[in-house]
């Protein structure tokens, strides 16, 4: 029987006005994959941050007991020098600097603060081999794709002699086959001994590599299961409260007739003009109608959209946007919204809100006409908008007043959504509008877009999870390479069908 | 549709109680910064109170202090909106030197008839002023070149501009006394002045300064006045809210607020009562002040700067033109140095080739003392006001007490630095 290496007991965190963590229990077996699921916002991260010292101790209450001793760690350094290695959603790399600098930054070989930079490089390769990532040391992080800065991450992580590797929603942002290689990477360190704790909303990935599996939920540690006792429904089923039968709503679509249509719509690569990346793109949308549009990463899907926003992305463009019946002038943001187009951003933190402002300035700000008269803003005109929005789409937040910066990913994309429902467009297109929340806020969304198809808008579902697009959707397009390849009504529509529209329109692009 | 599909942890009663309390103490917590920073500014008047043995407060001193630091609030105000756009802007000090001498030319040495009257001369000073900050806005909006290059280089060529248009190193003056009331003047008393002790009349049979007591009786009415309005507005504001059942601030607050800051305008309006009435320029600073918290609080225009600044590119996204908003910012900001310029020269009585030196640090500076963020998208008009009379009031003190500039500028900077500190400080802890 595996000794515990760590134990973490009766921890609470309370944030001002919240409690973040109530009584968290978790144990991990030394050398187990350990999962940590649970929605967003149910504490995960924050149960993560008290481990590794970044809430330091004094802080919270409870105690952690790791490789048998009593711990107080004062910060990050603390639980890095017991081996303790965390590796954030968001990388922590330095872009503009190499392989080698980034993974010995703040560690390197020196003598004198002269550095050896031959030691650094091949320590380098001999951890890079570990990973089994096969770039030069010297390569710069910005060169590498996401998959790989991963790889690096671990690298770097290793390079720390770790004991206990925590990785936070390392797969977010990975394609289906980096996630596997890293999975299959974290199989590896399990038999070299390395303990894990993954933090993962991917539930298939759980069960495939995971010991154990704990299940948080509003701050509160549900169960922890064996991996005999892993299931699918059991996880769901715990990490909601309740079972999820149906995983999306039920709508009974009432289609019209075509609002919306773009006619050969071509554009070219903002910095290199010759490169066109949207290929003469017909689409349509009827009144009442969600259409999906599919394809793998770097099919052009959001280039597309956004060119179609006001112009938002790319250079040359060419092609006609058609709103019942007449050709209407897209050409900047402002226009484009005023002719009743919205476009919720795939990447809501970076493009979708101002984080230091709170809900209800962001929810009006699509829409600032709509709560003025004359540039003047009624202040409680706007607050019940916001209120009315909060309410509407349920975004869990102490008031309209919270900064969004604060809030949970799904409660997030229920702002953004929220400012483009107060604009009150007429086509609406959603560009991934359930990456990285939760089972229990993709269905919140889910119910909002079955809404708005009923209320007879248009709407454009950009998403690479077919399941969802097969799900919610009436039609889907699958776009390859710059190309509508295939299009198909959902109902006939299957996860085979569309992989084989893409592999049959890259033959014939090729 | 399943009644299931929201997960409801929103039982209104339950949570009611504390979300009351929760706006309490968000109210107090969003307002403690600007609490903070005019109890600073009352606690150093104090201070200099005691240490320059009463001078700071006697009337005669205090329209000095307001007419010696009504240029840095006036710019401060263009400042404020340009840091918030997440932007810097290093030539207003040249710039108001430059419109400086440029309207002591008009009005002095060049022979324009008519054109050099001083009001036709202001206004055109401010067009130009509004030109200047468009052609620097235009590099910085449509070309993103950062502001702090454009803005350097403009630092420069007006500082430049300004010497050669004044001929090498001399001064342009005297300047008309009609211009100069700009600065130095004062509102004048249309109601009449009530003596309510006659001042003491000495054996020559002149009139001892400052003996007696003589109200200007417009600046009291104008006081009270303002005063009603202010604990009127306040109080409609209030029951507006609650008609339409929000929850407003606690009432203990709002009237210990109300009460604090009513006190403190009539205990000013009565010092200045008691000399020339209020000064013209603090007429126009309040004016602009007023006008610039509505556009920042009340506006849309000024929720999309602030908006900008928070994350320029969903701003853009939500059908915001930055690129115009920002051209605007810039254009402000050139008139309002344009009217910085003037309330100098007006002040000097001439321009001279130095005019503004170094202002552009005290206006930035004035600005991040109110609590603005040098990343943009954070910062109060009222926050930079008060900002800019911390600055002034230590001037004015030090100097009285006869502290060596170059101690003067120590003491500034440290209190800049400390005062960000601070600001810092209470962000991580909340």
């Amino acid at each position: 029987m595996a000794s515990t290496i760590l134990e973490m007991r009766d921890i609470t965190k309370t944030f001002p006005g919240v409690k973040a963590l109530s009584n968290v229990n978790l144990r991990v077996e030394e050398g187990e994959i350990h999962a940590i699921v649970g929605e967003n916002g149910a504490g995960k991260s924050t149960l993560m941050k008290v481990l590794s010292g970044v809430y330091p101790s004094g802080t919270y209450d409870g105690k952690i007991i790791y490789r048998g001793q009593d711990c107080h760690f004062k910060g990050i350094h603390d639980s890095e020098h017991q081996g303790i290695v965390i590796i954030h959603q968001e990388l922590a790399l330095v872009p503009m600097l190499s392989i080698a600098e980034n993974i010995f930054l703040g560690n390197e070989h020196a003598r004198y603060g002269v550095i050896d930079w031959n030691a650094n490089e091949a320590r380098t390769r001999a951890l890079l081999k570990k990973v089994g990532l096969n770039e030069d040391p010297k390569t710069l992080i910005t060169n590498i794709g996401v998959g790989k800065q991963q790889l690096v991450e671990i690298a770097k992580a290793l390079s720390k002699e770790v004991r206990l590797l925590i990785l936070d929603e390392p797969t977010a942002s990975l394609s289906e086959k980096d996630s596997q290689g890293l999975l299959d990477l974290l199989l590896e360190f399990k038999r070299q001994g390395i303990t894990s704790i993954l933090i993962s909303h991917k539930l298939n990935e759980v069960s495939r590599v995971a010991d154990h599996v704990t299940i948080i939920r509003d701050g509160r540690t549900i169960e922890t299961l064996a991996r005999q006792d892993v299931t699918e429904d059991r996880i769901i089923t715990s990490m909601v409260g309740r079972s999820l039968d149906d995983r999306y709503p039920p709508r009974e679509p009432k289609i019209g007739e075509i609002v919306f249509e773009v006619r050969n719509w071509s554009v070219y690569h903002p910095l290199h003009a010759d490169r066109q990346v949207i290929k003469g793109i017909d689409l349509n949308v009827r009144k009442g109608e969600v259409v999906g549009i599919a394809g793998l990463m770097g099919a052009g899907r959001t280039e597309f959209a956004m060119s179609l926003f006001g112009r938002s992305y790319g250079r040359g463009i060419t092609g006609e946007v058609v709103f019942r019946g007449r050709p209407i002038d897209v050409s900047t943001v402002g226009k484009a919204i005023e002719h009743g187009i919205a476009y919720v951003t795939e990447d809501r933190k970076t493009y979708g809100l101002n984080l230091i402002d709170h809900i209800k300035h962001n929810i009006t700000l699509a829409n600032l006409r709509g709560v003025s008269t004359h540039g003047v803003i009624d202040d409680l005109r706007e607050l019940a908008t916001a209120n009315d929005y909060r309410g509407k789409t349920n975004i869990r937040a102490s008031s309209v007043y919270q900064m969004t910066g604060n809030l949970s990913g799904g409660n997030q994309q229920k702002v953004v959504l929220s400012k483009w429902l107060f604009a009150n467009p007429q086509v609406l297109i959603l560009d991934e509008p359930t990456r990285g929340i939760d089972v229990g806020a993709k269905y919140e969304i889910y119910t909002i877009i079955a809404r708005l198809a009923a209320e007879g808008r248009a709407v454009i579902v950009i998403s690479s999870e077919m399941p969802e697009l097969l799900g919610i959707t009436d039609r889907i397009y699958v776009m390859n390479e710059g190309r509508i390849v295939g299009e198909m009504a959902a109902a006939d529509a299957s996860q085979e069908k569309i992989m084989r529209a893409i592999v049959r329109g890259e033959g014939k692009a090729a | 549709m399943s009644t299931e599909s929201t997960p409801a942890p929103q039982s209104g009663v339950a949570e009611s109680v504390p979300q009351v309390q929760r706006v309490a103490v968000s109210a107090l917590v969003t307002n403690l910064r600007e609490y903070g920073l005019v109890l600073a500014l009352i606690a150093i008047m104090i201070f200099f109170q005691f240490t320059t043995n009463g001078t700071l407060f006697k009337p005669v001193n205090l329209s000095n202090l307001v007419q010696q630091n009504s240029f840095i609030i006036v710019m401060a105000l263009g400042m404020l909106l340009v840091i918030v756009s997440g932007h810097i802007d290093l030539s207003v000090g040249s710039v108001a030197g430059f419109i400086g001498a440029l309207a002591a030319m008009m009005m002095v040495i060049w022979p324009l008839g008519f054109l050099s009257n001083p009001l036709v001369v202001s206004l055109v000073c401010l067009v130009i002023g509004a030109a200047i900050g468009a052609a620097q806005g235009y590099w910085v909006a449509y070309h993103r070149i950062p502001s702090f290059i454009v803005t350097l280089a403009g630092m420069l060529i007006f500082r430049g501009m300004c010497q050669a248009l004044l001929g090498g190193g001399s001064s342009v003056g005297p300047l008309p006394d009609g211009f100069k009331a700009l600065s130095s003047g004062f509102v004048p008393d249309l109601i009449g002045s009530w003596t309510i002790v006659p001042p003491v009349v000495n054996a020559a049979g002149k009139t001892i300064v400052g003996s007696g007591l003589t109200l200007h009786m417009t600046t009291v009415v104008v006081g009270i006045i303002g005063v009603l309005a202010y604990i009127y507005f306040g109080l409609k504001a209030r029951r507006t809210r609650e008609a339409h059942g929000y929850q407003a601030e606690p009432f203990t607050l709002f009237t210990v607020k109300t009460l604090v800051i009513s006190a403190l305008i009539l205990f000013l309006v009565y010092q200045f009562a008691t000399y020339r009435g209020l000064p013209i320029v603090l007429v126009v600073m309040g004016l602009l002040i007023a006008l610039f918290v509505f556009v920042t609080k009340r506006m849309t225009i000024g929720r999309r700067i602030y908006a900008m600044g928070g994350n320029a590119k969903a701003a853009q996204l939500s059908g915001i033109n930055i690129e115009r908003l920002t051209l605007f910012v810039f254009i402000n900001m050139g008139v309002l140095s344009a009217l910085g310029g003037l309330i100098i020269a007006a002040r000097l009585g001439q321009a001279v080739p130095a005019a503004g030196l170094g202002s552009e640090l005290d206006v930035i500076a004035a600005v991040f003392i109110g609590g603005a963020s040098a990343m943009g998208g954070v910062g109060q008009v009222i926050g930079a006001v008060v900002g800019g009379f911390i600055m002034g009031v230590m001037n004015n003190g030090m100097s009285i007490m006869g502290v060596n500039v170059d101690w003067q500028q120590v003491v500034k900077g440290l209190v800049l630095l400390g005062a960000v500190v601070f600001d810092v400080y209470n962000k991580n802890k909340g």
